[in-house]
């Protein structure tokens, strides 16, 4: 029979063991670090007309480098139009009034996220509860769409003479539009 | 004829109902004739010896082998699609979702609850459990209790140890080996694990599958015929038992925790 310490060491260690595992999956793994705070920095606001496959906690780059995230996604009812809250590192102060904030897609499937680019204003700055307006974004570009715009100016192209091709083409615009 | 069919389904029934009151008010009465704290801890203690301790050392190897195993096959099927870099992604949300619970589970089965059904088997056969109740010990309080309890802890931890070791296993052979990126390994992980859906609600299913095979274990030990051959078939039936119950759970779990994403 082994001894009550040793029996006592052990069962301490087991459950030291399992505590240390649970940070390493809540810190390492779940990254917690980044998310149990909230992420300092201010708020901008930005319309746009579709957001694609956008999700909060996206990133927002400026020339590819991650400034800030997305923390808020709403639907603007009077214009239609999604609003986008974004979290912008405290460091980056120096973002013109006129950025451009366009959403784009990482590789061909990949996660859309935000990028800016900066406009020409020298003197004002972003800064706290700006809004870059629709006029100043640029949508997601949807695959599907882009598609299938592709295919509809494809057939139109076409030569009507050829009899073969000139039937399916009403059908292919009618996906375009 | 009729007539004794339905008497047949009604006794069925019948028997149904009470087995599943007879199981729920053992579990109630070891759940609440919870020991006196100062010789109660120690006995804890030596059953998380048992079935804790003991375990860790075919947790820890399976869960490196299942790890490495994960990150191999994981990482030659999404090399065809140029998508490597969410090898971590994969390793990591089907560790922590499913695989750490579940598979932690089942082993824990295995391991502990085979030996605790053998051993209240043994002692009841050996009539150590008649002999408690004429000393005016309640065996529920001094043998179940301990027993249940230490699994009930013992469980989440074994299942958080075996899903962190085989993450540290896929990392092994996924970027030490293949050559995935470590930065992207980590920070795809990261991305796609969420400590509240994901980690919490791994945890919530291994202390479910904890309490499940636990209790099972403990009732199919104390139910047992007490023969020789009652106590194989009673130990048997736990490995069976459990681990039908820890697989059917764990869809039923599934769909309310994650059915939705």
């Amino acid at each position: 029979m082994i001894k009550m310490r040793t029996v006592e060491i052990t069962v301490g260690l087991f459950l030291i063991a399992g505590i240390l595992s649970l940070l390493m999956l809540s810190l390492q793994v779940s990254g917690l670090s980044h998310f149990l705070r909230e992420e300092p920095g201010y708020k901008i606001k930005a319309d746009f007309a579709n957001i694609g496959g956008l999700k909060i906690r996206g990133r927002v780059t400026l020339a590819g480098v991650v400034i800030g995230r997305v923390s808020h996604i709403e639907l603007e009812p009077q214009s239609f139009n999604a609003t986008v809250t974004l979290t912008i590192n405290p460091k980056v102060t120096y973002l013109p009034l006129d950025t451009r904030a366009s959403i784009q897609t990482a590789g061909l499937l990949g996660d859309n996220y935000i990028s800016l680019t900066p406009g020409f204003d020298q003197h004002a700055f972003l800064k706290e509860g700006d809004v870059i307006p629709a006029e100043n974004t640029d949508s997601a570009i949807v695959l599907e769409n882009l598609v299938s715009q592709f295919l509809a100016g494809q057939a139109s192209k076409e030569p009507p003479s050829s009899g073969a091709a000139a039937p399916p083409s009403p059908v292919k615009r009618e996906k375009g539009n | 004829m009729i007539v004794r069919r339905i008497q047949a389904l009604g006794r069925s029934g019948l028997a149904f109902v009470q087995d599943a009151g007879h199981t729920s008010l053992f579990l109630f009465n070891s759940l609440v004739g919870r020991p006196d704290f100062i010789h109660g801890t120690e006995r804890l203690i030596k059953q998380l010896y048992f079935v804790g301790v003991l375990s860790l050392l075919i947790i820890t190897l399976s869960g490196l082998f299942i790890g490495m195993v994960l990150a191999l096959q994981g990482y030659t099927t999404l090399v065809k699609f140029g998508a490597e870099q969410a090898l971590g992604q994969l390793i990591a949300l089907s560790l922590v979702r499913e695989l750490g619970p579940v598979v932690g589970a089942l082993l824990f089965a295995g391991r502990a609850g085979s030996a605790l059904t053998a051993e209240i088997g043994l002692m009841k056969s050996s009539e150590q459990l008649s002999s408690m109740e004429m000393m005016g010990v309640d065996p529920l309080k001094r043998v179940i209790a301990p027993r249940f309890w230490a699994g009930q802890i013992a469980m989440p931890v074994l299942s958080l140890i075996f899903t962190a070791v085989a993450i540290l296993g896929g990392y092994m052979v996924g970027v030490e080996w293949l050559g995935v990126d470590s930065g992207a390994f980590w920070a795809n992980m990261q991305a796609a694990v969420d400590f509240d859906t994901d980690v919490v609600n791994g945890i919530i299913k291994s202390i479910v599958f904890g309490t499940v095979v636990t209790w099972i274990a403990v009732y199919q030990g104390i139910e047992c015929e007490p023969t020789a051959e009652g106590i194989g078939r009673a130990t048997t039936r736990t490995v069976v038992y459990s681990s039908l119950a820890t697989l059917g759970l764990d869809f039923f779990l599934t769909a309310v925790m994650f059915g939705d994403t």
